[in-house]
């Protein structure tokens, strides 16, 4: 009897196992899988000329170098605008706040904003950016859009980057006789700052994945040309694999340009993670004592 | 002329709703170390923290009574909170050196106070370090972080950095519980040595060294001063029994 | 000490202060002031979502919106506002990404919190987030050329572009996020639960799934929460793997209207991605797509407010255990 049930037991258990470890092969074979689908298929159309020409016969043929520049230039000034803010709000939540009511609603306020779907958000920049501020369909209100996007990130990044700073370089900050905002700028921040590094990288590097933001607010189906101001419209990695996927009228000519841009696409997000991983690694090393 | 330096009256101290200081009042003589003891959580940190206002960083401190320094009530809304800090300097429990060099840590609250002379720089380090005894150890090496350093080492680098404000009162607070025998007979001599020409306030839990060291020595109970006096008498003949009961171990 | 001295010192701890205080309080009020920016931001974004939604509600009628579908906003002889499809699109699609995506996500946390030694752990984790970090616009990409021709072939479909493609490709996407916030509860349930149980003789599976996994239920539903508002809103891989045809995903079996993932769907993001481009500004149309994002919002919005209050109780709970 007491066998029988050691034994229903222990089969129970093994079930338990040879699932979980089938949904982890699951979830490791279809990331593999999707990996290597993209190089095996994307490498040939990868050439010196595919990165550095512009898209010609209506797409057919020709490169990607405008959407490479584009996505570099709207990621660009998205984290320029968006990491100094989230930096400074982030500041301001670790080192002056208090529990107040506002501190609170801040708190909620980056919570829901970082659950907003991102088509609202380009719904939002369209509305307030392009159409209502009258900056239209261009870089910069792509870039505006998909700063606010990004800020509940870098702000979470920076916030625990601050969080790691040991609070007694704080106390001997102020105990030297030196105001707060020295204690910050001298002691908090640099210490800070590799994470604080770290977090912004991935949110270039979400920024330049973004596509659903910048189709409302300013990408290009087709620009001969880079963008001269911030007020042009751009060519965008994401768009533009979007348009070679589905929107193109010969789907078939250009099937492999669009693996091409998709491995390009890929490969830079996952170079841009592998740099933030890079940073925040030597940044560790550095601070063991 | 008046010796006496700091001279606490009926402070009482509060966190949220938690009295954590029940009217204290103490006077603290210049060129003298005055060791404060009691059990943990007696109060004797907190004590010392509220002399150079450093207790305020927790938010929902509340502070009643005066505490005079050189007769100016530093609890007044008129006090330099910047300049009171450079005055009253302060050594942690844990050497805390930033993660800077040895120079560095030294020149960091002279370079924040606008001194941008390299030689007025040099200068002060060299001063500090020798007064914390540690110039001969590190001179040749001034480049290298503090992290460098033996933990004895580090809380003597923490002792030159508040040296190099040209304070007059130094509080320490449990200066040698992180170090081992060797490190805290040295800094304890350092300790000894600084009293000639400052007036140094020292927590301790440790009653040898309090004996050994102080002048004079405070015992705090649950908030409360029991008594201060002579070290020398406290340990020998104390006045109160809480205070007998303490020293010879019967509690704490 | 000399008396001189004294003087000194005593002014010093007396100087003026205020120049210093001044530019603390207005340094610290700059940071306050990016602070106070996120709530200004959420407030405009709810804010122009009503007020540019506004000219068509009270033109058309929200009742339209919800409980009509027929979409022609642009149709000059008889235009036609309702949403119904495209909401019951988008929760169509995003309960069957959760059907898939729950037990893959929660089993593969499992795995990571329960079977694999802290090394293996150590690797696997990053590797999940590599799920998390590839655009989704590649999601939709690879759903297009590998996923919908399966689906065509395994259901005898002429092309396979429809609700299941993109449940399978969100499933996918969703995975990081259910992975990890569950592995998050599993591994923050106290441990004397687990020792409680050990020590009753109760094996370790059983006192996994006995007394681990319902104290990190709440947890675990907070995931599952934060899943389906990942997936409800997200755009490209959708748009690019269910078809976007305009009809409601509803087949007739026995005359009873049932939903069906078979068919070609147009969710409430795909439709705002591909009216949004090229519409006229200011134009009823316009603001009805504000309207579609409005109702996409407030889904998001509820998700997320239900997510956020499970994982507060279920910090909570542990607080207290």
């Amino acid at each position: 009897m007491v066998n029988l049930k050691e034994k229903s037991k222990k089969r129970k258990s093994i079930v338990w196992i040879v699932l979980s470890t089938f949904f982890m092969i699951a979830t490791l074979s279809v990331l593999v899988y999707f990996l290597i689908f993209l190089i095996r298929n994307g490498i040939n159309a990868i050439s010196w000329d595919f990165i550095t020409d512009i898209p010609r016969k209506n797409m057919t043929e020709g490169g990607i170098f405008p959407a490479i520049v584009g996505t570099f230039y709207v990621a660009s000034l998205t984290v320029l605008i968006s990491v100094p803010l989230g930096i400074s709000a982030a500041i301001y939540l670790n080192e002056y706040a208090s529990q107040s009511l506002i501190v609170r609603l801040i708190r909620l306020s980056i919570r829901n904003l970082s659950g907003v779907p991102s088509i609202v958000y380009g719904l939002f920049g369209l509305g307030i950016f392009a159409a209502t501020l009258g900056l239209g369909t261009s870089l910069l209100s792509s870039a505006l859009t998909l700063a606010i996007m990004s800020l509940p990130w870098v702000i979470t990044a920076s916030e625990e980057a601050l969080k790691a700073v040991p609070n007694s370089f704080r106390e001997a900050g102020l105990a030297l006789g030196t105001t707060k905002w020295q204690t910050i700028r001298f002691l908090v921040l640099p210490y800070a700052l590799p994470g604080m590094a770290t977090g912004s990288v991935l949110a270039l590097a979400r920024a330049a994945g973004e596509t659903a933001p910048i189709i409302l607010t300013g990408a290009a189906f087709f620009l001969p040309h880079l963008p001269r101001s911030v007020n042009d419209r751009f060519m965008a990695l994401p768009y533009h694999l979007y348009i070679l996927a589905t929107q193109h009228n010969r789907l078939d000519l250009v099937r492999p340009l669009a693996y091409g841009t998709a491995l390009v696409l890929i490969a830079m997000v996952l170079l841009l993670n592998m740099i933030a991983i890079v940073l925040r690694y030597r940044a560790r090393k550095k601070q063991e004592w | 002329m008046d010796k006496r330096i700091i001279k606490v009256n009926d402070l009482s101290l509060w966190y949220g709703k938690t009295q954590a200081l029940q009217n204290i009042s103490l006077d603290i003589e210049e060129n003298e170390i005055t060791a404060i003891i009691g059990p943990s959580g007696c109060g004797k940190s907190t004590f010392l923290k509220t002399i150079n206002r450093m207790v305020e960083i927790i938010p929902s401190v509340k502070i009643e009574g005066s505490i005079r320094l050189f007769d100016e009530n530093i609890y007044d809304d008129s006090i330099n909170l910047v300049n009171l800090r450079s005055i009253v300097g302060m050594v942690f429990q844990k050497p805390n050196p930033f993660p800077k060099s040895i120079y560095e840590n030294v020149a960091y609250a002279s370079k924040r106070h606008g001194i941008r002379d390299k030689a007025k720089l040099n200068e002060i380090v060299e001063k500090s370090l020798k007064q914390a005894a540690l110039w001969d150890e590190v001179k040749g090496r001034l480049n290298e972080s503090g992290f460098s350093l033996s933990g004895g080492q580090q809380q003597r680098l923490c002792v030159a950095r508040a040296l190099a404000n040209e304070p007059q009162v130094i509080l320490m607070d449990e200066p040698t519980s992180a170090l081992d025998p060797i490190a805290t007979g040295r800094l304890e001599e350092l300790i000894q040595n600084l009293k000639n020409k400052y007036t140094v306030v020292i927590v301790t839990h440790n009653m040898q060294q309090a004996a050994r060291l102080s002048d004079k020595t405070a015992f705090f109970l649950s908030g409360k001063m029991v008594e201060m006096d002579i070290t020398n008498k406290i340990f020998t003949n104390p006045k109160n029994k809480k205070t007998e009961d303490y020293i010879t171990g019967r509690f704490g | 000490m000399n008396e001189s001295n004294r003087e000194e010192l005593k002014s010093r701890i007396k100087q003026d202060s205020h120049k210093q205080n001044l530019s603390n309080f207005f340094i610290e009020k700059i940071f306050l002031i990016c602070g106070v920016l996120t709530i200004v931001f959420l407030g405009l974004i709810v804010w122009f979502l009503i007020s540019k939604s506004w000219p068509a509600i009270s033109e058309i009628g929200l009742r339209e919106f919800l409980t009509k579908t027929r979409w022609m906003p642009s149709s000059p002889i008889q235009a036609g506002y309702g949403a119904l499809s495209f909401i019951v699109s988008s929760i169509l699609v995003t309960v069957g990404a959760l059907i898939i995506g729950v037990p893959w996500g929660i089993f593969t946390a499992i795995f990571i919190a329960e079977v694999a030694p802290t090394r293996i752990k150590e690797v696997l984790k990053p590797v999940v987030e590599i799920l998390g970090i590839i655009p989704s616009v590649v999601y939709g990409f690879i759903a297009l050329l590998i996923i919908a021709p399966k689906v065509a072939q395994l259901f005898g479909l002429s092309n396979g572009l429809t609700a299941l493609t993109g449940s399978v490709i969100l499933a996918v996407m969703t995975l990081p996020t259910i992975v990890s916030i569950t592995e998050d509860a599993i591994k923050s349930v106290p441990k004397d639960y687990r020792e409680a149980s050990y020590a009753l003789g109760v094996g370790k599976w059983d006192t996994i799934i006995h007394v681990v996994l319902p104290a990190a239920s709440s947890g675990i539903l907070a995931a599952v929460m934060l899943g389906f508002g990942r997936a409800v809103g997200e755009t490209m891989a959708v748009l690019m793997a269910a078809g976007n045809a305009l009809n409601m995903p509803i087949k007739e079996i026995f005359n009873i209207p049932l939903p069906t993932l078979l068919q070609s769907v147009r969710t409430l993001t795909a439709n705002i991605a591909i009216e949004g481009s090229d519409v006229p500004w200011g134009s009823l149309h316009y603001h009805s797509l504000f309207v579609v994002g409005l109702i996409l919002f407030v889904i998001t919005f509820i998700v997320n407010i239900i997510a956020d209050l499970m994982l507060t109780k279920f910090q909570k709970v542990n607080k207290n255990g």
